[in-house]
């Protein structure tokens, strides 16, 4: 576990993708079978501990932690896992256990019952050192996070033989945990695994933001549009293999197979000889949900029959990559997009349907589309449209981010000027800046203008300017509420924030009456004074309008 | 004689009113007594300068020789009196020439420890436990997930990344003043020899260690000429410098940082270091606490840092504590961390 754990913490830290696969590469090289192929898995999203929850982890150190310190602590590191690695209190005597291997951890987890669970991942704790800890609580909980695709370390396996990852991708699906075979063939010193798999990632396509200045030079006969969902981006495969078995998977667009949280979904699209390019969206009565529903059937190991009913989900498909085994991938846009429009008429599956294109022909008309989507075309589905994409008619299908041929064209939203009120620390990267904020904007209250909240926000500026906003919550506390600060917000000392948001609601559970969706920070307005920040009554105009639309939408 | 009529606090820190002295004071005053060379601690523009001859020197290194009105050397362990106090200089082990201070008046000592550990450290005399009634403790790293790992398994980690990059120059972040040193002792400790660099603004202090007869190995100076072919070396600079221009002109740099924050990933990650060491020459937790154990104090005052977990603790213990909050020293955790310019905290927003 050590070795494994080591490496994790190193990758957590390391930006730079070739650095990256040298210390993957160096790690596959050096460590023995079956270590190196239970690392593999993990880093492939190949492992799943069902048992393992936050819940558990949260027991095992309140039993041996005093809840305050353990509530600081929380508090500043901003993670559990990590919390509990770095504080577990050395057992009263030294153990004279070896520390586990990651192959024993694997293996024993896969045949341990629920109820010896705590003891054993307690007694593993004890023998490992923080970095271990932490290794081993975000490896059993499913959260490594440590910036590697699968795609990524099945190109450092390859390297080991000098071959390139396509070749791990098309024998992937027939290996298992701890791919001593894959290995074997790798190094030179066994045969290539003879399943080859039928239905294989293919590397996704990706935009560029567009930005104002590219209008210039952009000519918009060149380039088709669509409208781009508030999904997640999917790749669904389905083709049949060598003996006859149909092989169907959905991946998620870094190549993790995702296919065991949607089998209603795989069940659905078997057979159709395709991979198809789309976005997976929550679809009820023909009409497609928000996000937060999605996020009901994202990272489910387990899903039941009650979510799937709940939950049904469809890919709206916007390319054709292959079909009946033909690589179309090096055909221009415009026929793939032909082909696709056949394809999908042609399988006739209730889960699979034509993202459509937006017509326009000048800037102008796309502006005026992407600005009014139920207008243009989106109708009932016009509130999980979050902005249009661009594609140019002539382009390949090419992995990575190429310039020039795809650009992503988001939504404006609504601004306003409020009151920096209130600053939390935050979690995660952000942990032990205070980097959560409520903001308010002023009414008229009894005793003259006050100001209220209306919302949270929590991202939205760069790191420097988190930096900034810190210095100023520290120096401007004028309260403290555990780990909340109250900063100061009068009319001529204060901090005006510009909030971006998406949408506005009525809210019982606010103060101010109102709910903002997906409010953040969009400029630090150090020159402004709070007497200047906006009213009230600009969100409640906002309201009516937002009411007007919606009534126009149901 | 109560402890807060020995020992107050006003804004310019700590202040004796019987023996008219203030220790580590944040502002100019007529008398000060320093623990330590670090900026948050010791400042210029004091009347008179009570320290040890290492911190003395270290002003003069860094402030010019008239940092003070005049300067007096404490000796380690020597009893000093002041208008009836009676003032000792202890070793605190946190850099060269750092001390505690046992302040003592009509039966009642208080110990102000300044910042100290108690790890190994080749560089400074080791912490001298002093018994007291009231123990004033740092709390730089007062949290129960701060427990320094051991020094040689994070020296390991930077060998091998030398190891597997040598193609990649290493640049280590640390302080100028105790941290650089203790860190070059370190890898000589682990038997890497060949030469180490330094930036410029290292090497006044790494010299005043030198000429202390502190064993350090062949050193280096960075020249500008020489930056794009230190692949595989090891370069020790200001952590300022690390996001600087200066830093681009190596081969594909890794940044290290060697401090105790490294201990948490997202502060790591904050500063943008790949290479996190958990070398620390403050106390961890765990020290924190053995320490206030053995000095055997009814009463702990709490000052810079995590106060609220540390004075937690000490009343589980049964022991009175409160914090300090006192302003100017580690209120910005990077201030706490060690060294830094007095200038480079920036300016608060218009």
């Amino acid at each position: 576990m050590n070795r494994f754990a080591a490496l994790l913490d190193r990758l957590a830290y390391e930006p730079r993708r070739n650095a990256k696969l040298r210390l993957l590469a160096d790690f596959f090289r050096t460590s023995p079978d079956p270590e190196r192929g239970y690392a593999l898995a993990a880093m492939t999203g190949s492992l799943a501990f069902s048992a393992a929850k936050p819940g558990l982890i949260r027991a095992l150190i309140a039993e041996r932690t005093d809840p305050v310190l353990f509530g600081l602590s929380y508090d500043h590191v901003g993670d559990l896992s990590e919390t509990a690695a770095l504080m577990w209190p050395a057992p009263p005597q030294a153990l004279d256990d070896p520390t586990p291997s990651l192959s024993e951890v694997v293996e024993t987890l896969a045949s341990l019952g629920r109820a010896d669970l705590p003891k054993r991942l307690a007694n593993w704790l004890d023998l490992l050192d923080e970095t271990g800890r932490w290794a081993l609580l975000k490896l059993i909980t499913g959260g490594l996070r440590i910036g590697v695709s699968a795609r990524l370390a099945k190109t450092a396996v390859a390297s080991l033989g000098g071959m390139d990852a396509d070749e791990i991708e098309h024998v992937w699906h027939g290996l298992e945990p701890p791919y001593v075979p894959l290995f074997a063939w790798v190094e030179g010193r066994g045969p290539r695994p003879s399943a080859i798999d039928p239905a294989p990632f293919r590397p996704v396509m990706l935009a560029h933001a567009v930005e104002n200045r590219d209008f210039e030079t952009l000519d918009p006969a060149r380039f088709s549009a669509e409208w781009k969902w508030d999904g997640i981006r999917v790749q669904v495969v389905s083709a049949t293999d060598e003996e006859g078995h149909v092989r169907t998977r959905l991946y998620s667009r870094t190549g993790e197979e995702i296919s065991k949280s949607f089998p209603d979904l795989c069940e659905a699209l078997s057979g159709i000889e395709a991979a198809v390019d789309g976005e997976l969206l929550v679809v009820k009565d023909g009409r497609v949900q928000s996000f937060n529903l999605l996020q009901q059937r994202l990272n489910r190991a387990n899903v039941t029959a009650k979510t799937i009913l709940e939950f049904p989900v469809a890919v709206r498909a916007y390319d054709l990559l292959t079909e009946n085994g033909e690589d179309l991938r090096p055909l221009p846009f415009a026929e793939r997009r032909a082909r696709l429009e056949r394809f999908v008429a042609r399988i006739d599956r209730e889960r699979l349907e034509l993202s459509p294109v937006v017509p326009f022909a000048t800037w102008e008309e796309l502006a005026a589309a992407r600005a009014a989507p139920f207008e243009a075309g989106a109708s009932l589905d016009a509130d999980a449209v979050e902005g249009v994409m661009l594609k140019r008619r002539d382009s390949a299908y090419l992995p990575g981010r190429p310039k020039g041929l795809w650009y992503k064209w988001k939504r404006d939203p609504h601004r306003v000027d409020a009151v920096l009120m209130y600053a939390q620390r935050g979690h995660g990267k952000r942990s032990s800046f205070y980097s959560d904020y409520t903001f308010g904007v002023w009414r008229a209250g009894p005793a003259g203008a006050e100001l209220v909240p209306v919302g949270k926000a929590y991202f939205g500026f760069t790191d420097e300017e988190l930096v900034r906003i810190d210095r100023f919550v520290r120096k401007h506390t004028i309260n403290r509420f555990g780990p909340v600060r109250e900063v100061v917000h009068e009319p001529h000392a204060g901090l005006v924030v510009e909030v971006a948001f998406e949408g506005l609601a009525r809210s019982t559970r606010h103060k101010s009456g109102v709910a903002m969706r997906f409010p953040r920070i969009s400029r630090l307005r150090w020159d402004k004074p709070p007497v200047e920040a906006d009213r009230m009554e600009t969100l409640e105009a906002l309201l009516r309008d937002e009411r007007t639309e919606a009534a126009r939408g149901a | 004689m109560r402890p807060t009529d020995l020992l107050c606090i006003t804004p310019a820190g700590l202040h004796c009113p019987q023996g008219d002295f203030h220790i580590d004071p944040v502002r100019p005053v007529p008398r000060a007594l320093i623990t330590h060379g670090h900026s948050d601690h010791a400042r210029a523009g004091h009347g008179a300068v009570l320290a040890t001859e290492e911190t003395l020197a270290i002003m003069a290194l860094r402030y010019g020789e008239g940092f003070a009105g005049a300067t007096q050397t404490a000796p380690l362990g020597r009893p000093i009196t002041l208008g009836g106090v009676t003032v000792a200089f202890r070793p605190a082990g946190h850099v060269l020439g750092s001390a505690q201070i046992a302040v003592e008046a009509g039966g009642c000592r208080i110990v102000a420890s300044g910042d100290y550990k108690r790890s190994a450290d080749p560089t400074c005399r080791p912490f001298e436990p002093v018994p007291c009634d009231v123990f004033i403790t740092e709390a730089t790293f007062g949290l129960p997930v701060f427990r320094h790992p051991d020094v040689r398994g994070e020296i390991g980690k930077l060998l091998a990344s030398v190891r597997l990059f040598p193609d990649r120059a290493h640049l280590v972040g640390a302080y100028a003043l105790g941290k650089a040193q203790r860190l070059i002792a370190l890898v000589r400790e682990a038997g890497y020899e060949e030469p180490v660099y330094i930036h410029g603004a290292l090497e006044k202090l790494t010299d005043y260690y030198l000429s202390r007869r502190i064993r350090l190995g062949e050193i280096r100076k960075v020249s500008a000429a020489q930056r794009s072919e230190l692949a595989g070396a090891i370069v020790l600079c200001p952590p300022s410098s690390l996001q600087d221009v200066w830093s681009r002109r190596f081969p594909d740099p890794v940044t290290a940082f060697a401090s105790g924050w490294m201990r948490v990933r997202a502060r790591a990650r904050q500063k943008g270091v790949e290479l996190p060491l958990v070398v620390s020459d403050h106390s961890d937790w765990d020290d924190l606490c053995r320490t206030i154990t053995e000095v055997g104090a009814s009463e702990v005052w709490v000052t810079h840092g995590q106060e609220d977990a540390l004075v937690h603790w000490c009343r589980l213990q049964g022991l009175r504590a409160k914090p300090l909050h006192m302003i100017g020293y580690g209120d910005d955790e990077e201030a706490a961390a060690g060294d830094v310019d007095p200038g480079a905290a920036g300016a608060p927003p218009a």
